[in-house]
This record gives C-alpha cells, structure tokens and sequence, in this order.
C-alpha cells in the first residue's frame, strides 16, 4: 500500500485528508497496527522550537532620492552585510550590537543583536537604519539615517543556511567552575545538564534517513511557508545510528527559507546567552506525508528510542576529544533527573517541546483547512556524507 | 496573623529614613526582608514579607502612607512575563525552591508561583528570553 504525493495534495485540498501530529501517531499506530494505519493517516507533522544560530535575513530596503549603494549598515545599532548589490543587506542572528562589551567584563550579558532585529522586525518595530558609503557616479548618496518597518521593505526573507539539527549534545561541565555556553549556564561538577531537541517531534527524528524531506519540501518557518531551500551547514549524516536508523548525535541539518513578512512574532525570538553571545530562537514544522508502512514507522518514534551523547564542555567540546561521557534517552532526559557516575544530576532543556507540540498542531490545522500542501523534494538530502576538520596550516608549508 | 508581601520604593527624600526600624517597635510586625537596595542619597528599594495582626498591619500601611514611600502590595520585585515565556524549561534546574516548575508534564508548560519566590534572581541570569525581570 503506497501512496503519493498528488493522491495525498488532492486529498488535503478536498478537506479529507487524515492528519495527525508526531505525538498523536505514536498510539494511534499501536491501537491500529501499522499497516492499517498506513492507509488511514495521510500526514504527520513535526515542529521544533529552539535557538538556531545560523539564521538571518535578506532586506531589501528600496532606493532613496538620491540613490546609494549602501556599503555599511547598521539595524538598531547592529551591523548588517553590505556586500551584495546596492540596497540588499543580510543580517545575521548572532551579530552584536555596535559597542556591545562582549566578553570583556566576563560574563557578558549580549543584550540585544541580529536575532533581536529579527524579532522586532517581524512583530512591526519601527526601527532605524544606519548607512554609509563612498558615493558613485550612479550612486552619489554618501550616508542615509532613516527610520522603517517590515513593511517598509520590499523582501525580508529569512534564509537560514543551518536549522533543524537532527539531534543535539547534551551538555555537562566537569570542572570546578561556572561555565557560560550556547546550551546555557552549567554549574560546576555536573550540577546540571542541558539538551536541546524537541526528540519525538523533531522533524528529521521522525524521517531520520531523510526519504521525504529533502531539497523543495514545504515547511512552516514560524508561520509562513517556507522551504528546504539546501541540505544545512555541517549536515554530517554519516555518523552512528541506532537499530531505528536515529542518529545518536547531530547529524543530518536543513537550509531553510521563508518571507518574514508571513510569520507569526511567538515564533520568532531574540535569545541572549550570559557570557555567550545572542541568537535567535525559532519554530519550524515540517509535514511528513505517509507514502508507505515504513515512512509511518519511522514517525512512531519515541523518546525513549532516541538517544543523545552527553558532552563536557568544559574540557571535551572545545578541545574535540570526542570523548562520550555517557549516554541517554529523551525521556530520561525529560524526567528532569539522570544519574551520571554515581551523582544525580539536574537536567534541564533549551529546546521548547511546548512550543513545538503548538506548532504540530498549527500545521495540522492547517493542513486539514486544506491550506498547507505538501511538495516532492527535487533532492534527497545526502545520506553518506561526512564533515571536515579544518587543518591550521602555514603559508610556507 | 496574616503575612503579606510588599515590595518598597523609596525616593531620594526617605532613604535615611529608619522606616522598617519603626514598623518592627511600633506595630510589633516581623520582618523578612527578601531584598534590599538602599543607599544613602539615592533611591532605593526593599523587598520584604510582613507578619502581624491585621489590626497592625492596617496601621503599618497608615504609617508608611505618612512618607513618600511608594507601596507595591501583594507581589514580588521579581516578574515573570508568561507571554514571554517560551516554556523551553531552562530554568527549572537554576530556580531553588521550585517557584518556576512544570505546571503541566505533558505538554511542559511552565508556570511560576509567586509564593515560592525568595528572588535569588538566578531565573534573571539564566533565562535566554529575558522573561523574568526584576524592579530592581
């Protein structure tokens, strides 16, 4: 029994098709059986909801009288890249506030930077640009300071070149003092441990050797419809799998695209990390239509069949020992306890399930209303593909 | 006897004032003093739990009436913004006493209960969100 994506689109534009959320699917297929479930569910969705650093924006900010091509810009204070043509800027999530001390009275607090902008801009601030340039023959204007909002812009689209990581480190610190991190502040001697994955609904936990999200899937990018626009920076999918073929670390990652203009402000956050830096925080629902038995197995996963690696980062992470200090399951994780060489230790998540269980559920509606319809991918993300080391080496070598 | 929670503003005018000093001899009150920031020739703030008869309770209020104190009665001088919150749960492990916790296991909503606050401000160093917030 299969099914394909155009029997499924005509279903969901008819109002008829079955869908249910990746939390929903796991006992509707133990009461049903899986092959019968096969036939009746036609779509199960996904969401996480969690800091994802490699995200930003293109502006395109139109001409001014006279026209300028702008090659520096600051939003609300926060530089944007100005190298592409005259009024197109990308700013990006984790940069810094002009001036911000950083860590130099350590720990810093990183306020306000891109993935803030991003959150003003997308709940309709009026914000203020900054821009300076060297004046051209075709281009005279040398230095421009004007207030705007989204809808002043004539695109703002979100292109995150890394979302959605398969699966996350979860993170302790060995040693005798505070550490500041992008999973949080972690007390000394594994007084407490962050994960960051929303587990049993995260998108590529539930198609985990990627056979329908791929390069041109439709996703749900905090509201707007957005797309699998690449595989993501660092996708590394060559790694150790369970018998479930679930990656028991990162692993596979997506390139996502979507018009800020279309998403919803809960979905969209500015998020500072003391002593660590800014970022920005973001939802994102991926539908995974039910083509066969096995496509709909692999969505009954659960958090006690996913498994994450817990990391030192005091010592293991950034020196990239590789050492695996131990391992557990989401639903250990999620207890709120684990017990770790003999010491109970706190756990703790940076990832919202929350708010990924409210997107799988927005996207359900979505689809069922008939307004959320599915696309093949035109690519399959890389199954068998490792990750480079960068090698230091001399000029003269 | 009734305990109440109350946070104080005082103003450049009343902070060599001894106030509390006088609610403890004059209306037999206990004290609990969660938080303080008073300094001489500047403002200042105090965040505390008042126990005693409401008879001197009433008449504690009278008093501190009788200065330029601003009295914000019945909540903390820490503030948790549940539109904010995006529930992801960080805090649960740096809060002590379980103020913050899960109001719900299955979809893990986070709640904050007010009474169990004792305004250690560790929710303010470590939620990435900047939900909880403090007046001062």
């Amino acid at each position: 029994m299969t099914k394909t994506y155009a029997e499924i689109n005509e279903k969901i534009a008819a109002g008829k098709a079955v869908v249910l959320t990746a939390e929903e699917v796991i006992d509707y297929v133990d009461r049903h059986g899986l092959d019968k479930a096969a036939q009746e569910v036609d779509v199960v969705t996904t969401a996480t909801f969690g800091p994802m650093c490699s995200s930003g924006c293109f502006l395109n900010f139109g001409h001014s009288t006279p026209k300028m091509r702008i090659s520096e810009a600051w939003i609300a204070d926060v530089p944007a890249y100005c190298g592409i043509a005259a009024v197109d800027v990308y700013l990006g999530a984790t940069e810094l506030r002009q001036n911000d001390p950083a860590n130099m009275y350590f720990p810093g607090e990183f306020r306000y930077g891109g993935g803030h902008v991003i959150e003003d801009l997308v709940a309709g601030k009026k914000l203020q640009l900054f821009g300076l340039s060297y004046g051209t023959d075709d281009y005279p204007r040398r230095e421009i300071r004007t207030m705007f909002d989204i809808n002043d812009l004539n695109q703002a689209i979100m292109t995150n070149p890394r979302n959605c990581y398969q699966n996350y480190n979860v993170a302790v610190n060995c040693s005798d003092k505070t550490i500041h991190t992008y999973l949080g502040i972690l007390k000394p001697r594994m007084r407490n441990m962050t994960y960051c994955s929303a587990g049993q609904l995260a998108p590529l936990l539930n198609d985990p050797t990627y056979q329908t999200i791929g390069v041109g899937t439709s996703v749900w990018l905090a509201g707007a419809r957005g797309i699998v626009y690449a595989q993501g920076t660092q996708h590394c999918s060559e790694v150790e799998r369970g018998a479930n073929e679930v990656p028991v670390e990162g692993a596979g990652t997506l390139g996502l695209s979507g018009d800020m203009k279309q998403m919803l402000p809960e979905f969209v956050r500015g998020a500072s990390f003391k002593g660590y830096g800014c970022t920005l925080a973001l939802g994102v629902g991926i539908p995974i239509p039910i083509l066969n038995p096995e496509i709909l197995k692999r969505t009954t996963v659960r958090d006690r069949d996913i498994s994450a690696c817990v990391i030192d980062y005091a010592s293991d992470y950034p020196q990239k020992t590789g050492k695996v200090l131990a391992r557990f399951n989401y639903e250990q994780l999620r207890s709120g306890q684990v017990e770790l060489d003999g010491r109970k230790v706190a756990v703790s998540s940076i990832s919202s399930y929350h708010k990924a269980l409210k997107i799988c559920n927005l996207l359900k509606a979505e689809i069922e209303d008939g307004s959320f319809l599915l696309s093949e991918p035109s690519q399959r993300l890389p199954l068998h593909q490792g990750m480079n080391s960068l090698e230091i080496t001399g000029p003269n070598k | 006897m009734i305990t109440k929670k109350v946070y104080l503003y005082f103003p450049k005018s009343e902070t060599e004032k001894p106030i509390v000093c006088e609610l403890i001899r004059n209306f037999d009150l206990t004290i609990n003093i969660f938080r303080a920031k008073v300094t001489p020739e500047e403002e200042g703030y105090l965040s505390l739990e008042i126990t005693g008869t409401e008879e001197h309770l009433e008449q504690a209020y009278e008093f501190l009436k009788g200065f330029d104190v601003v009295i914000h009665a019945g909540s903390k001088a820490v503030h948790w913004d549940s539109e904010r919150c995006t529930h992801c749960g960080n805090c649960l492990t740096h809060c002590p006493t379980g103020a913050l916790h899960l109001a719900d296991q299955a979809t893990r909503t986070v709640a904050f209960t007010e009474e169990k606050c004792i305004e250690c401000l560790s929710c303010i160093t470590n939620c990435p969100f900047g939900v909880c917030t403090s007046a001062f």
